[in-house]
């Protein structure tokens, strides 16, 4: 007889609840899952979850295939004449240089570039109570943030809805990957990954190896070329067997690449923050300098470089404890959607009732008799009145126009309601007998006749 | 037999950036424990914690020379080698694991070391107090 995967349950455990003991036995049959399989965000993971890379891998098989193809063609062409005319050591250096760049872009890609893992249901809901919710009148809730004093400046930690906390400063939520990424300096697709705390060495050390080797390749192939077009031989066919179109135009980019990270790195600054002009000096005062620069260029270099290297904080390789459900996203997203979805609705009546409001407050001057004996949906046209006091009617009926095209589809949709309607939006009074004439009803309001007002 | 004591509340010691973005906690003695905990005590936990981050974290020779080498061999020595900042943190994950048996778990609670929670929060979970009841 076979061995059977089943075996007994221990009576002991039968202390403790009887979901816990079901789950006991379920263990048994089933392998333990790790973190990495139940992550919430965008990513893809390899070999058991040491490696991740981001979901839209982007073009990094073309990255890696560039340069594979450029090196090739190098050490296939040129290398051969340059060992013979020059030294050998030009192609111990470019392959040297190659290793080190193949290298920095795969640690690049498959390092966690310092992701923070979402909040746990415990932790939100703590957030939650802390925030003040008092504005649930107003039909938009306003952006919640924090205002923190850092190195004697206020910055603002904004919360992020995905991930249901508020974010560290300099921390940003990479739309690409659905990830808060520590440090957030840009998603990269030619590395098919974020680029933030973690890996942002690497990235960097990718992009000057990688100049080094491009401007490296380009001289010898220059020097190439030359010698042989001074040996007499075709300077056409030396042209198409070495790699220098490719170099050609990538040469510029990647050395533009490499001065502009070359001052971020200097300021300690990020390319979001470039970007977004966060520190920027044409804003306001001296007080929004950088508040986490060292404003050193030798610390501000050491730190962003050659700083401790800070763990991953997802641990991709824990093992899930089995009683566990799948973490923060079910219950989050029951909670989030019934707020969301009343609030847009609640928004767009809202806000169309406001700007039908502002429209009747305009038209209407003060003093004016506001109501009409019966509730009339009444919409004008904008007709071009010949008359004289349309001057000051005119700038109605431009007011009037853009809550016309508005008008139709509230006159429809609440065709019974606004027959019998006391919303002062829905009522308009026109004192002035020229647009009285100008005016006339749309939709199916016929039957209630038109009442000329006086 | 052990019996699962039941969770009462959790309490979260949200991150501290006065200082940067320097992992540190802040040392408010939050209210929910004050029946539990002396403050000085749970003050003189979280600034020792704080204390270790910063240690951590710490810009000087030797975090360099790691930086440099790392850099030297194409980042291929952090395969074998174990970081500086790793080593703090098992330091740690000792140090709260210590404090939970001698002091937080007498009394009913239980901290959960940060780095579990991304380094957001320090989570402290206070348990139902039996003691009433025996």
């Amino acid at each position: 007889m076979k061995n059977c995967e089943y075996q007994q349950i221990d009576p002991r455990a039968l202390a403790v609840s009887p979901a816990s003991a079901e789950s006991d036995a379920g263990k048994r049959a089933q392998r333990p899952r790790r973190k990495w399989e139940v992550f919430p965000g965008k990513n893809r993971f390899f070999f058991d979850g040491r490696l991740i890379l981001a979901g839209q891998s982007g073009v990094l098989p073309l990255t890696l295939g560039l340069i594979v193809v450029t090196c090739g063609l190098f050490f296939a062409f040129d290398c051969p004449f340059l060992v013979e005319h020059l030294t050998v050591f030009i192609p111990v250096i470019g392959g040297v240089l190659f290793l080190f760049v193949i290298l920095s872009l795969l640690r690049t890609s498959f390092t966690d570039p310092g992701i923070l893992p979402r909040a746990t249901p415990d932790e939100a809901a703590d957030i939650e109570k802390q925030i003040d919710t008092s504005g649930s009148s107003t039909y938009r809730p306003p952006p919640r943030t924090k205002e923190v004093l850092i190195n004697q400046q206020v910055v603002k930690l904004k919360y992020c809805f995905t991930c249901k906390t508020f974010r560290p400063p300099r921390t940003s939520h990479c739309s690409l990957c659905d990830n808060c990424v520590e440090r957030f300096d840009h998603h990269c697709p030619w590395v098919g990954n974020c680029v933030g705390k973690r890996n942002y060495r690497f990235f960097y050390s990718f992009i000057v190896s990688l100049s080094f080797l491009t401007s490296f390749i380009f001289g010898c192939v220059i020097t190439h070329i030359t010698l042989r077009s001074q040996s007499g031989q075709s300077l056409i066919q030396a042209i198409q067997e070495s790699p220098l179109v490719i170099c050609f135009f990538s040469i510029w980019s990647i050395l533009g690449l490499s001065g502009f990270h070359t001052y971020l790195v200097a300021s300690n600054l990020t390319t979001n923050e470039d970007i977004k002009g966060s520190w920027s000096s044409k804003r306001a005062s001296e007080e929004s300098g950088n508040p986490y620069s060292y404003n050193s260029i030798i610390t501000n270099c050491c730190v962003t470089l050659c700083g401790p290297m800070p763990p991953s904080l997802i641990d991709r390789r824990g093992l899930l404890p089995l009683d566990e459900t799948l973490p923060v996203a079910s219950t989050s997203e029951i909670e989030l959607p019934p707020f969301v979805a009343k609030n847009d609705a609640h928004m767009c009546t809202q806000s169309t009732k406001d700007a039908l409001e502002r429209a009747v407050h305009e038209l209407c001057p003060p003093g004016s008799p506001k109501t009409t004996p019966l509730g009339l949906e009444v919409c004008s046209r904008a007709a071009p009145s010949p008359e004289p006091s349309a001057a000051a009617g005119c700038s109605r009926q431009q007011a009037l126009q853009p809550m016309a095209a508005s008008c139709p589809p509230f006159s429809r949709s609440n065709k019974r309601d606004s027959l019998h309607s006391t919303n002062p939006a829905f009522r308009l009074a026109f004192p002035s007998p020229s647009l009285s004439r100008a005016t006339f009803i749309i939709g199916n309001a016929t039957d209630v006749g038109f009442l000329p007002l006086p | 037999m052990r019996q699962q004591a039941a969770i009462a509340a959790k309490v979260f010691i949200q991150r501290d950036y006065t200082n940067g973005t320097v992992c540190q906690f802040q040392t408010k003695f939050p209210s929910e424990l004050e029946t539990r905990i002396d403050k000085q005590q749970f003050e003189e936990t979280v600034r020792t914690l704080n204390n270790l981050y910063a240690e951590a974290e710490k810009l000087g020779s030797q975090s360099y020379i790691e930086g440099c080498m790392a850099c030297l061999t194409a980042y291929t020595i952090f395969l074998c080698m174990e970081t500086h900042y790793e080593k703090v943190l098992k330091k740690i994950a000792k140090y709260i694991q210590e404090q939970n048996e001698k002091i937080y778990a007498p009394r009913g609670l239980l901290l959960t070391d940060p780095i579990e929670r991304g380094l957001r929060v320090i989570e402290v979970t206070i348990f139902e107090d039996r003691s009433l009841t025996r």
